[in-house]
């Protein structure tokens, strides 16, 4: 273990910037499990879906994959929409969210991966772009800019959701929902149609998510399954449903995960976050900033 | 111990939060062995939750219950039932995959005979028989839950209970929707009870139920206990009718 | 039907199908065969927590894995040692031996959390383990491991049908184990902490008891099952050992088959792991995930209770029964017996 003052200083930054994009990964699960309650195991795979939308366009038309994930945002949230309509009449509906709704989303998360594989294969795909490769120096600090553009845009995505859970009606209506369904329905507001709208935005992140991605790393299909337990881990770390709450977290797992695969070696990275989760359900189910 | 009296239940100081909600406070209780106690307050006065501290269910943050003149402290739900607590849910907990039968065979399997008492099967089936028979509803033993009624579900729940052979007997709300004479029904069947050496603690809105079976009524208001006392004293008591009875 | 003759019954079976397959002499049959009978075991195991106390538990590679990777270091110490080598059975029961322990201590650290979180802390606790794995050396680390297989055993001949065997004796151990507990006391209890743990809870059910049984029963099979693994592949690697794939598969075939009672894993086993080997040689392997997501992901929608409520069904729906005298409902469970 080479221990350099410049070495922990890169550590450091790089997992803040990975913690941010961290962020957005997670920021879909939020809403879908810390607020909705919905075990939506399969997010992962549909960031690598998102990812591959990106890739092909960008393969093709050379446009930027970011904005290629904005564009797709409307045909990922319309995703997500039919995906708890399914849900929501085969489960919610009946009672039977935990054992089936589980394996419903553990089901989606196979079939979306080995399509993926299929028609895709399993190389690694990546994109091209003007910030992917340049690296900004201050002194001994490198600010590559394939983390830190992900990680600005992450912050400002997640920004942008917090500001519609807070200040719009929608957003309020949805934090209403895992409340009081009760009074929601009561002021005449379908609960269910808030729930699929809410849905709907937690897969459309999914798509922005899938772009950082592949900004940041070469993509092939099983790449999501290290994210399922990060993706709980920070959810859980971070209260659930806290939105600030899940930045943090997110920060933190970033910056541990980057520790441990400096010092102690890339194959121990995957035990952190998970080691992490485990920690955090037994110690404080709540998170770290609890609701 | 050996107290003055024999109290089957001591409550003392007992407080339970949630969050920054406090749900119970200073609640202090003593019912004797053989007691016939009605317990009594507006919805979401803290009465369910004080069973769930009883029983287990819930963790109490202060005070201590005392069952059979030892603490309760440390014991889980289960180890309070095996020593001989036993309480319904106010709302129906049926085991949904069972039959009704079924439905009280686990108290029989995992109470009773916990406590040593080994029943071969058709002694087991026989009691099983018994219990729904108490309650009326012998010829849907082998129906599933959800082929009841409200009514015939809160019936379960009161004779799982007993199903158990408690000391003690809570019974929360099991007369609910009921019609007068079976409100009569369950009031004979508690007394019966009653004589055979249970202690009862009923959790009702049915005054006149109430009235007639308790031998003792508390009064809990905002999770505080404001009268503890004979049933006309308590009735009479201008705080209990502001609370609660003047509603 | 008592347990012994139960088992004895299942032995027969076994032995029969091991018998028609030597008969028509085909080896594939044998290699086929084992994999189905391992997703017997793997199935009926998983059931045990998941189906009959409502635990879903992800992490079922990790104690596939376990028994895999201790007949590896068992081996490889008996190796090193120059000592004999370790009949199989005995390594099956050594295997059993950790990863009950191992289940034991999932149990302890994890069934305090409700649904959701108990099945992502199973999934945490799989990685934990695979890391662990995965970075000790003396098991081969993220290298893998090799395990010569002898070519053949007398008096079976080819190797694979002596390890087909030990699978079938397995098979139908863990079987006549589900089938043991569900008409047990112990299955009652099981019940009632899948519908209602609180209420169980308050009827004198001792729940976290119950639990840590469970947890540490179906451990201790899924570690089993894998301990012959190594002799059957030949190679070990840790990512395709402690792979998803054997979570999806074990909580799949119960699905597909039924939660309800031990015939579900094995049909969803038999079923579904037929249809994997002939997808595999047929088409690709890559396709058998996508056969078993789309089998997941519709019998949980059209068929919650799998294959046995299907029949179950069709049973109701006949004139002749006394319950059609109710309407026909096709969600309505069955009592459990």
């Amino acid at each position: 273990m080479i221990f350099s003052f410049d070495l922990l200083i890169n550590a450091i930054i790089s997992g803040v910037l990975i913690g941010g994009f961290y962020a957005a990964v997670t920021a879909g699960v939020s809403l879908s499990f810390g607020i909705l309650d919905i075990v939506n195991i399969a997010h992962p795979a549909f960031i690598i879906l998102g990812s591959y939308v990106a890739y092909i366009v960008n393969v093709s038309f050379g446009f930027d994959p970011i904005l290629t994930a904005i564009v797709m945002l409307p045909a990922f949230y319309i995703l997500g929409a039919a995906i708890y309509q399914v849900y929501y009449v085969s489960f919610e509906k009946r009672g039977e969210e935990s054992l089936r709704g589980l394996a419903f989303f553990f089901g989606l998360l196979f079939i979306t991966e080995v399509s993926l594989v299929l028609y895709f294969g399993v190389d690694y795909r990546y994109v091209e772009a003007p910030y992917i490769g340049p690296t900004l120096h201050f002194g001994s600090v490198d600010l590559p800019l394939r983390l830190l553009v992900p990680c600005l845009v992450s912050l400002l995505l997640i920004a942008v959701l917090q500001l519609v859970l807070t200040r719009t009606f929608i957003g309020r209506a949805i934090m209403a929902v895992s409340q009081d369904q009760l009074a929601l329905r009561l002021m005449a507001i379908d609960p269910i149609r808030i729930k699929r709208i809410a849905f709907g935005i937690s897969i459309a992140t999914a798509s922005l998510a899938g772009a950082f991605l592949i900004i940041i790393q070469p993509v092939e299909p099983s790449v999501g399954r290290e994210y399922i337990g990060r993706v709980f881990a920070i959810c859980v770390l971070g209260g659930m449903g806290s939105l600030p709450g899940t930045v943090i977290a997110a920060m933190l797992i970033g910056i541990v995960e980057s520790f441990t695969s400096t010092f102690y070696g890339p194959s121990w990275a995957p035990a952190v976050s998970f080691g992490f989760l485990l920690l955090t359900l037994a110690v404080r189910p709540a998170g770290l900033l609890g609701r | 111990m050996n107290g003055v009296a024999n109290n089957l239940l001591e409550i003392d100081n007992l407080g339970k939060r949630f969050g920054g909600f406090v749900a119970l406070e200073n609640i202090s209780l003593s019912v004797p062995n053989g007691e016939r106690l009605g317990l009594i307050g507006p919805n979401g006065s803290g009465k369910s939750t004080l069973v769930n501290c009883i029983c287990g269910t819930l963790q109490n943050e202060a005070g201590t219950v005392r069952f059979d003149g030892a603490t309760l402290d440390g014991f889980t739900a289960h180890q309070r039932t095996r020593k001989g607590l036993a309480r319904s849910f106010q709302l129906p907990r049926p085991f949904a995959s069972l039959s009704l039968l079924d439905n009280i065979r686990i108290p029989l399997l995992y109470t009773v005979e916990a406590r040593g008492r080994r029943h071969s099967t058709s002694e087991v089936e026989e009691r099983c028989d018994h219990c729904l028979r108490e309650v009326g509803l012998q010829d849907k033993a082998r129906h599933l839950p959800r082929d009841l009624t409200q009514v015939e579900m809160r019936k379960l729940e009161l004779a799982r209970a007993m199903a158990a052979e408690p000391k003690l007997l809570i019974a929360d709300e099991s007369m609910a929707g009921l019609t007068h004479s079976e409100v009569e029904d369950i009031l004979a069947l508690l007394v019966r009870l009653n004589e055979q050496g249970v202690t009862i603690i009923l959790i009702e809105h049915i005054m006149r139920a109430v009235m007639s079976f308790s031998r003792r009524i508390v009064v809990l208001v905002s999770g505080r206990k404001i009268a503890d006392g004979q049933p006309d004293d308590v009735m009479r008591d201008p705080e209990v009718e502001r609370a609660y009875l003047g509603q | 039907m008592r347990s012994g003759p139960f088992l004895l019954i299942c032995l027969v079976l076994g032995g029969a199908v091991y018998g028609a397959a030597a008969l028509l002499d085909n080896d594939y049959i044998f290699f086929a065969g084992y994999v189905v009978l391992q997703y017997v075991v793997l199935s009926t195991a998983w059931n045990i927590l998941g189906g009959y106390c409502g635990y879903v538990n992800f992490g079922s590679a990790a104690f596939f894995a376990l028994g895999a990777y201790s007949t590896v270091a068992i081996h490889k110490f008996t190796t090193i040692n120059e000592t004999v080598a370790v009949p199989i059975p005995i390594l099956v029961l050594m295997a059993g031996v950790v990863s009950g322990v191992v289940g034991y201590g999932m149990g302890y650290l994890t069934l305090r959390l409700r649904g959701a979180f108990f099945a992502i802390a199973t999934l945490a606790l799989a990685v934990v383990l695979e890391t662990l794995v995965v970075n000790w050396d003396f098991v081969g680390g993220s290298r893998g491991a090799y395990i010569l297989r002898p070519s053949e055993i007398a008096p079976f001949g080819n190797y694979v049908r002596y390890l087909f065997l030990i699978m079938v004796v397995l098979a139908a151990a863990a079987v006549t184990v589900a089938r043991l507990i569900e008409r047990s006391r112990l299955g009652y209890g099981f019940a009632t902490i899948r519908d209602d743990e609180l209420a169980a809870e308050a009827l004198g059910v001792p729940t976290l008891q119950l639990k840590l049984i469970a947890t540490t029963i179906s451990g201790a099979l899924m570690g089993m099952a894998g301990a012959p693994f190594p002799y059957y592949i030949g190679f070990l690697q840790p990512s395709s050992t402690f792979g998803l794939d054997y979570a999806v598969n074990s909580i799949a075939m119960p699905l597909i088959g039924g939660t309800t009672s031990w015939v579900g894993p094995v049909i969803g086993a038999l079923l579904l792991g037929s249809l994997e080997q002939i997808a595999t040689v047929t088409i690709s392997s890559a396709i058998n995930l996508l056969i078993v997501g789309c089998l997941l992901v519709g019998f949980v929608i059209v068929a919650p209770r799998g294959i046995i409520g299907l029949v179950q069904t069709y049973r109701r729906s006949k004139p002749e029964e006394f319950a059609a005298r109710r309407p026909i409902d096709a969600d309505a469970p069955e009592a459990t017996p």
